[in-house]
């Protein structure tokens, strides 16, 4: 299941877009399939410090704990929010993170670590 | 034809506190007061426009206020539902159609946040399954990204929230009207890092109704009409960051507010320097603190010496949600943005009460920002 993240992007304008979309979100142009970089920097984040409602939150069978979430620039020149693997204390802008299609959401964590 | 021939001639609110009152309930109140303020019968009123997001159709208030045959359009455009009536009934007025219109605005939603559906925005259901379509996350993100890059602290977001429950407290139909300090907001529960529990609003109950005049009828009727110069609504570009969205493109995100502001004050002939008094979208402590500056009040960053020198109170140089805005009023969405405006009303006929900004404001400012990218902005003067 773990891999690069399908995006798209447009012939026209270069404009990149996950998940893959077949028009461009910005001209209206085809856009053509595309494996997204599997990495990136932190653009922004938060941490979930309580579980959200359910449904259509899942909580997992270990229980609630917090999560941290983020949206991570990939040099395709777009933003993907993912999961955050990465202990809140641990998280800053602009660091550098890898990013993975994992079956749900994209998940990342720090770039060098092992998922 | 000149902006000044709309005239804002009777304005009625409710109660922003939870009561048992359902929401139509709430609505038939807040026309009678409209209608009363401005002195005007029902029968008088030649086009409304109005909704609510979750607490029914607007026009079937037509039952309980008289069967007069008037023509009742129902708007539900989402956050921007108020601003799109009062859009609707100012064309109204301007074309001639009317020269009495009606813009009602009114909502009650079940405690707790809002509780949207992946599948209703296009979203694989993962999204909901691993908890990422939570709406208070994205204003989190949004403002930590904002705090990065233009310095602004966690104080100054305390600050925000701080000024909106002291101006609740002086608001009679505030739904919080208790005072809460700086290092009370910072102290309670992280919800999603760096915003804590009293810096948002929570969703609520309220109805708003304004009736809007032509010159001729407002010179008939005396009292202390109130020009609206501009009411204008618009949607997002690309390049914006809005809530549920997988992705997002790069660069500084583009402001579906800062084009509702420009045409605005465009439209009015003024800018943000002619303002007195304005109220921004308080979603959370963060969405002021960005709108001051998106709205053109400020440069970015400015926020951070303007909390900290309260230019932002009612006594300052810009007083920023005299009401207590949704932080102290909650958000029935159907209904704040028309709150917004009848504030303004208030303040420039100096009936605000003990919330009165002094020195007479002249000019005031409002603007609503809510998913999926809408912004409604208005300009009024005295
Ligand atoms: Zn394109």
């Amino acid at each position: 299941m773990e891999g690069a993240l399908s995006g798209s992007r447009c012939a026209d304008c270069a404009v990149a877009a996950y998940p893959a979309e077949p028009v461009c979100p910005r001209c209206g142009g085809p856009a053509e399939p595309v494996a997204l970089s599997a990495t990136g920097t932190l653009w922004t984040w938060t941490v979930q410090r309580y579980a959200p409602k359910s449904p259509p939150y899942a909580v997992p069978g270990t229980g609630f704990e917090p999560f941290a979430v983020g949206y991570v620039e990939l040099p395709e020149g777009v933003r993907v929010l993912a999961a955050l693997d990465i202990p809140p204390e641990r998280i800053t802008i602009g660091m550098p993170l890898r990013v993975t299609a994992a079956g749900g959401v994209p998940r990342a964590a720090a770039s060098g670590v092992t998922v | 034809m000149t902006a000044d021939e709309v005239l804002v001639c009777g304005a009625g609110i409710t109660s922003f506190a939870r009561t048992e009152a359902t929401g139509r309930q709430l609505a038939e109140q807040a026309v009678r007061a409209a209608l009363a303020d401005a002195g005007l019968p029902w029968s008088r009123v030649r086009a409304a426009y109005g909704g609510s997001d979750a607490a029914g159709n607007a026009d079937t208030l037509v039952a309980e206020l008289g069967l007069t045959g008037v023509p009742f359009v129902n708007v539900r455009n989402g956050c921007a539902t108020g601003g799109s009536a009062l859009v609707s009934a100012v064309n109204a007025i301007r074309s001639g159609a009317a020269d009495v219109a009606l813009a009602v605005g009114f909502d009650k939603h079940p405690r707790g946040a809002f509780d949207p559906r992946p599948a209703d925005w296009g979203l694989d259901e993962a999204y909901g399954r691993d908890g990422l379509m939570v709406t208070t996350q994205f204003f989190a993100m949004k403002i930590q990204r904002y705090m990065h890059d233009h310095g602004i602290s966690a104080r100054t977001l305390a600050l925000v929230a701080q000024k909106a429950y002291a101006n609740g407290s002086l608001t009679p139909h505030a739904w919080r009207r208790g005072p809460l300090d700086a290092a009370e907001i910072l102290a309670s529960d992280m919800v999603n890092d760096p915003l804590t529990r009293y810096m948002f609003c929570s969703p609520g109950q309220g109805a708003v109704a304004l009736i809007l005049c032509n010159r001729t009828v407002a010179r008939d009727l005396g009292g202390s009409p109130i020009a609206l110069r501009a009411a204008v609504v618009r949607t997002r570009r690309f390049g914006s960051f809005e809530v549920f969205s997988p992705w997002a493109p790069p660069g500084t995100p583009a402001s579906v507010s800062t084009d509702a502001a420009q045409l605005a004050f465009e439209q009015a002939g003024l800018g943000p320097g002619d303002i007195d008094v304005c109220q921004l979208q308080d979603t959370e402590s963060g969405a002021e603190v960005m709108h001051l500056a998106e709205c053109g009040f400020c440069e970015h960053g400015e926020q951070e010496r303007l909390l900290a020198s309260g230019s932002t109170a009612i006594g300052g140089a810009l007083p920023v949600n005299t009401d207590g805005g949704c932080i102290a009023n909650g958000e029935p969405i159907g209904a704040s943005g028309l709150r917004q405006v009848h504030e303004i009303v208030q303040q420039l006929r100096g009936r605000a009460g003990e919330r009165q900004v002094p020195g007479g404001p002249a000019a005031g400012f409002t603007q609503v920002y809510g998913a999926p990218g809408v912004s409604a902005c208005t300009v009024l003067t005295r």
